[in-house]
């Protein structure tokens, strides 16, 4: 019993040297935005100031439109994220079932393509159809990153979960649709939490495309940020206070979902099949 | 896997490639209680959909990028047929050999080192020890965080004479560095930071194939008394086998193609040290504007990307064939 107990010490700082330098560098980020210009500059660094610099926070949504740009983030990972699901869930059910490697190659090449070579493209053809000082440009470019994400996590998942009940339920009469509906989609519930994490962070966290498709009233955060740091004097309390307010909600997202993906891919909805 | 159901009739059938019409008949036969022989389900009708978004969104731009690529085209200036022109100024184009040698050098090491740490990482978490579900979640957060926001964090982390590394480095004795000021330590810079960002994907993926792993048959391993090594070795790794293949090609094809971490930190600095073919396509076509070159050079890298993810695809494909040998 008590080389168990070791054992599990063991693991804990294990884990710890592991996740340190995620705690580290949070820890500093926080730091960073939480002190006024001269804290920052010191040497040695300070982890914890004497004053906190809350004006650094205020300075980013009196400045710089932050609410607007936050809801544009919004509506884009949103919708792009719930399409693709929409979408890629069946479609990763599909290419399981059917073994088909080669459909999955397709999908696999929206992924392997790098986004600019969309860029160039897209962005003349949105020209075109004058829809380009609205927010679909971004949508429709995002759902090459959510799509193929959803179909390929998806594909994993089906791969693993039993065929029996879905050939039961098939013997005893139940279309392919009520088969999936029915007993592959409840059995695949956890991989499709884990899906749509991944489509949502890979979303909303996305640089390249806003940076050529955002106009100034349809930027997204990631694109926000960057500009502040083109357009500000190099002053690191606003700048880390503002990445910070752009990561904040998928961080927070983040803590909710880790029970999600634990429970899900734990519970063992395949286990003994 | 069998992929045979045995009727009510007691008869066989196996998998059958079939017409939605035919299922359908098919289904209804059966629930009218004939005795008709079944078909498998047709799965064709679930993956359309997925298909034509897909292809319309490619096809596309991929055509239309293989147009410009034969052109001679630079935004505001008249464009003019150009034939193989681009691909051969590419091939002679010295700053696109050093950005193709950056992105291989980029990928290789931003490949191993989240592979192996998120291997390790999620054999630790799959274990049971006090405060697991906080430190898992704390060590899923780099992921997660948005790449443009963590690369000015680090920027500032890595400043010569204010950042906080610097002052680390010097508590344990070791002299400053110039991290991604310094041509010759940029790319293991960057490295670092895409490592620390992306070994929790890696971790996710192999922790979602160990708990499917299930548990019987360490039992009866443990039975028989095999060791801790030769059950992870005989038992755990080939299950989890197809987890680590989707890991791996996902992260090659990610690290192939990164952009924010590299753009927002260096813009493939200092000087060209950098500058990998993701960042210098990007200069090309948006700062320069030169949108036919531009275009060649997205063809080849696709080409460098496509083969490369090629080579894993038939891996992963075989791993699993071996993998139904194995059973």
């Amino acid at each position: 019993m008590s080389s168990r107990l070791l054992n599990q010490i063991g693991l804990f700082f294990a884990a710890l040297v592991i996740v340190s330098p995620a705690i580290l560098f949070f820890l500093w980020m926080i730091s960073l935005s939480l002190k006024f210009e001269i804290d920052n500059g010191a040497y040695p660094p300070i982890l914890i100031p004497e004053r906190f610099a809350w004006s650094n926070y205020v300075k980013v949504f009196e400045e710089n439109n932050f609410l607007l740009y936050l809801w544009n983030s919004v509506l884009v990972t949103g919708t792009a994220t719930l399409l693709a699901l929409l979408i890629g869930v069946p479609a990763g059910y599909g290419i399981a079932r059917l073994k088909a490697e080669r459909s999955a190659v397709v999908i696999m090449i929206a992924r392997m393509t790098p986004g600019l070579s969309y860029l160039i493209p897209l962005f003349l053809l949105f020209q075109w159809i004058g829809i380009l000082g609205t927010l679909w440009p971004q949508i429709i470019i995002h759902l090459v990153v959510t799509v193929p994400i959803v179909v390929w996590v998806m594909i994993g998942y089906f791969e693993t979960t039993p065929m029996e009940l879905e050939e039961a339920a098939n013997i005893d009469g139940a279309s392919s649709w009520q088969v999936f509906r029915l007993v592959a989609l409840p059995i695949a519930k956890p991989g499709i939490v884990v899906a749509f994490i991944l489509s949502v962070i890979f979303s909303w966290n996305n640089f390249v495309f806003g940076v050529v498709l955002a106009s100034r009233e349809t930027r997204t955060l990631p694109v926000a940020v960057y500009n502040m740091l083109s357009y500000e004097q190099v002053s690191w309390g606003p700048l880390a206070a503002a990445a910070l307010v752009v990561t904040l909600p998928v961080l927070v997202l983040t803590m909710f979902a880790q029970k999600q993906i634990v429970a899900g891919l734990t519970a063992g909805a395949v286990k003994g099949g | 896997m069998s992929t045979i159901a045995p009727d009510r009739t007691g008869v066989t059938t196996g998998r059958t490639e079939v017409t939605t019409d035919r299922t359908a008949v098919t289904t209804e036969q059966a629930i009218e209680g004939s005795q008709t022989i079944r078909l498998a389900p047709n799965y064709w009708p679930f993956v359309v959909p997925a298909l034509v978004v897909v292809s319309a969104v490619i096809v596309f731009p991929w055509a239309f990028t293989l147009w410009m690529s034969v052109n001679r085209w630079t935004l505001g200036q008249s464009r003019s047929f150009a034939g193989m022109e681009n691909y051969l100024r590419l091939a002679s184009d010295p700053r696109f050999w050093e950005s193709l040698v950056h992105t291989l050098t980029y990928t290789s090491l931003s490949v191993a080192a989240p592979m192996f740490l998120g291997t390790v990482a999620a054999l630790i978490f799959d274990a049971r020890f006090p405060l697991r579900g906080l430190l898992r979640g704390v060590f899923v957060m780099p992921m997660m965080a948005t790449p443009v926001a963590v690369a000015l964090v680090w920027t500032m982390m890595f400043h010569p004479q204010l950042g906080v590394l610097n002052y680390l480095l010097s508590l344990v004795g070791i002299p400053a560095q110039e991290w991604i000021f310094n041509a010759n330590t940029v790319i293991p810079s960057l490295v670092a930071v895409e490592t620390w960002q992306w070994t929790p994907l890696v971790m996710l993926i192999v922790l979602g194939g160990l708990a499917s792993v299930p548990r019987e048959p360490f039992e009866s391993a443990e039975i028989d008394g095999a060791n801790a090594w030769q059950q992870f070795r005989y038992l755990t790794l080939p299950m989890i086998a197809p987890f680590l293949m989707i890991a791996l090609i996902i992260r090659t094809i990610d690290a192939l193609k990164s952009f924010d971490i590299i753009y927002a930190m260096t813009q493939g600095g200092p000087g060209t040290a950098s500058e990998t073919i993701n960042i210098y396509l990007y200069n090309t076509a948006f700062s320069y504007y030169d949108i036919g070159y531009g275009s060649a050079m997205a063809v080849v890298f696709f080409i460098v990307i496509v083969a490369l993810s090629f080579i894993l695809l038939m891996l992963r494909q075989r791993s699993q064939w071996n993998d139904a040998e194995g059973k």
